[in-house]
This record gives structure tokens, C-alpha cells and sequence, in this order.
């Protein structure tokens, strides 16, 4: 598995790496849908902070992950979108079409409201 | 002043991070801001894509270009496809044939600085597109 998802309370934290084919994120979508419903999880962040480069297929594919954990149950927040990113993005001409967006990891479960206190443990 | 340009082979989707990250390295060996080389290798990345999406296989060639007064980088992109019938029409936001969003061309050229794309019906496509240092 290309992205590590931890899992924090009723929270999953999908951290994606730089450098992520296509295919890993394709991966990610499916192996973040079938984990909503092991762990009955109530909210899904996903960091890009490492992530150097957004293009079309990657929007789209983020996009399809946030719509698909919604879809399942879970509220999907995308943390972590560097400015050079977001310049690049604004550029093409891309959004991520009402998904939430927060600064950074902190922020993003914030806005799901956790609680905080469980401590994060590997799934 | 030699500078050897570099030619990556787009054959499938893992090839197109090699593109864009080769393109990052000689952007920032070049002097470009991390905002330009975060532009150059978005810009890189949907040219790669095109191509691995619409003719299956190509290549993607970066280089040093420099004209008096001015240095920057070139990216060419070809390939040996079924070639763009309206090129005007390719260029345009929102426009696909394929299965994506028809933003790949336009955000590309939004993204560089010169931007040239030559289609033949049969023969390919070529594109051609400049940043220049600023």
C-alpha cells in the first residue's frame, strides 16, 4: 500500500506521498471506502502535503475519494495543499468542487470535530 | 555552454512523475523559483498525460534554450498518434474527447510561457512550450 491510513479515534488520516502514481491513488480511493466501513469511521482527512503536483488527473481522482467517503458515510476533509500547488491548480483551472479544504492535518481534524486524545495507532 | 537535452520516454503513467520530475530538476538547476518549477512540472505532467492518454506512447524532451536577453526552459512533447483534428478546438477549456476534464491543453498553456502544438491527422502531435526565467 503506497499511502499509509491511520486511524485516529473515528478518524482515518490517509498521508499520501510525493511522487504518487496514478495508480496508488486509485488504490487509496478503494482501500479508504472498504475502511470507512471496517472502522465505522465518521471522518476522512487526506494530506497532500507532500504532494508537489496537482494536475487534472489528480483533482479528479481527489475529488472521486472525498465524493466516495461521502458517499459511504464519512465526512472527507484534503489538508496539506502547498501555495505552489494551489497557484498551479488556480492555472488550470481546477477545483476540488466543494470539498473541504483545511491547512494542515491539525486543522482538518479539526474541522471534523474530533475530540482529540485517542492517539493515532496503524490500521 | 553544452547543456544535453533530456528525453524521457512516455510509455505509461509511471513515466509521466519520471517527466515532471526531471523537469523540476533542471527548472531549479536553472534558477526558477519553486513556484515556476511546481508550474513547469504541472505543465509537463498534463503534456505526458495527453500523451499517454491519446496516441498511447511518446516522449517528452526538456531543454536550455536561450535568445539574447533571456534563458528559460523548453519542453517538447511528441508523439506519433492518431493526431488532433481541430487544434483549435483541443485548446479550448472544457473540451475532451477522452474521458477527463479538456483542461490538460489550455492549463498547459496557461502554465508556460510560449506555447505551440502542431497535429497531423495520422502522423502526430508535437508540442512545444517555453517558460522563460524572470
Amino acid at each position: 500500500m503506497a499511502v499509509p491510513i491511520l486511524k485516529q479515534g473515528e478518524f482515518l488520516i490517509a498521508s499520501i506521498q510525493a511522487a504518487l502514481s496514478d495508480h496508488d491513488l486509485v488504490d487509496l480511493r478503494d482501500e479508504l471506502a472498504g475502511r470507512i466501513g471496517r472502522f465505522r469511521a465518521r471522518g476522512v482527512v487526506i494530506d497532500v502535503t507532500a504532494l508537489d503536483v496537482l494536475d487534472s488527473f489528480g483533482t479528479r481522482t481527489l475529488r472521486g475519494i472525498a465524493h466516495t467517503a461521502r458517499l459511504r458515510g464519512a465526512k472527507c476533509v484534503v489538508v496539506g495543499i502547498q501555495p505552489e500547488v494551489a497557484f498551479a491548480m488556480v492555472q488550470l483551472g481546477l477545483s476540488l468542487d466543494g470539498v473541504p479544504t483545511a491547512l494542515d492535518l491539525e486543522e482538518g481534524l479539526f474541522l471534523l470535530g474530533a475530540r482529540g486524545g485517542d492517539g493515532a495507532s496503524a490500521v | 555552454m553544452a547543456h544535453q537535452p533530456s528525453s524521457v520516454p512516455i510509455e505509461r503513467e509511471l513515466d509521466i512523475v519520471t517527466a515532471r520530475q526531471k523537469g523540476r530538476e533542471l527548472a531549479a538547476r536553472l534558477g526558477f523559483s519553486s513556484t515556476d518549477q511546481t508550474l513547469l512540472a504541472t505543465a509537463i505532467s498534463e503534456l505526458a498525460r495527453n500523451i499517454v492518454a491519446y496516441a498511447g506512447s511518446g516522449r517528452i524532451e526538456l531543454s536550455q534554450v536561450e535568445e539574447p536577453g533571456r534563458r528559460g526552459i523548453e519542453i517538447v512533447a511528441l508523439d506519433a498518434g492518431p493526431g488532433i483534428a481541430d487544434v483549435e478546438l483541443a485548446l479550448k477549456d472544457g473540451y475532451s474527447t477522452g474521458n477527463s476534464l479538456g483542461v490538460g491543453l489550455p492549463g498547459a498553456r496557461r502554465l508556460m510561457d510560449d506555447f505551440e502544438l502542431r497535429s497531423k491527422l495520422g502522423v502526430g502531435t508535437t508540442v512545444t512550450a517555453k517558460k522563460w526565467l524572470r
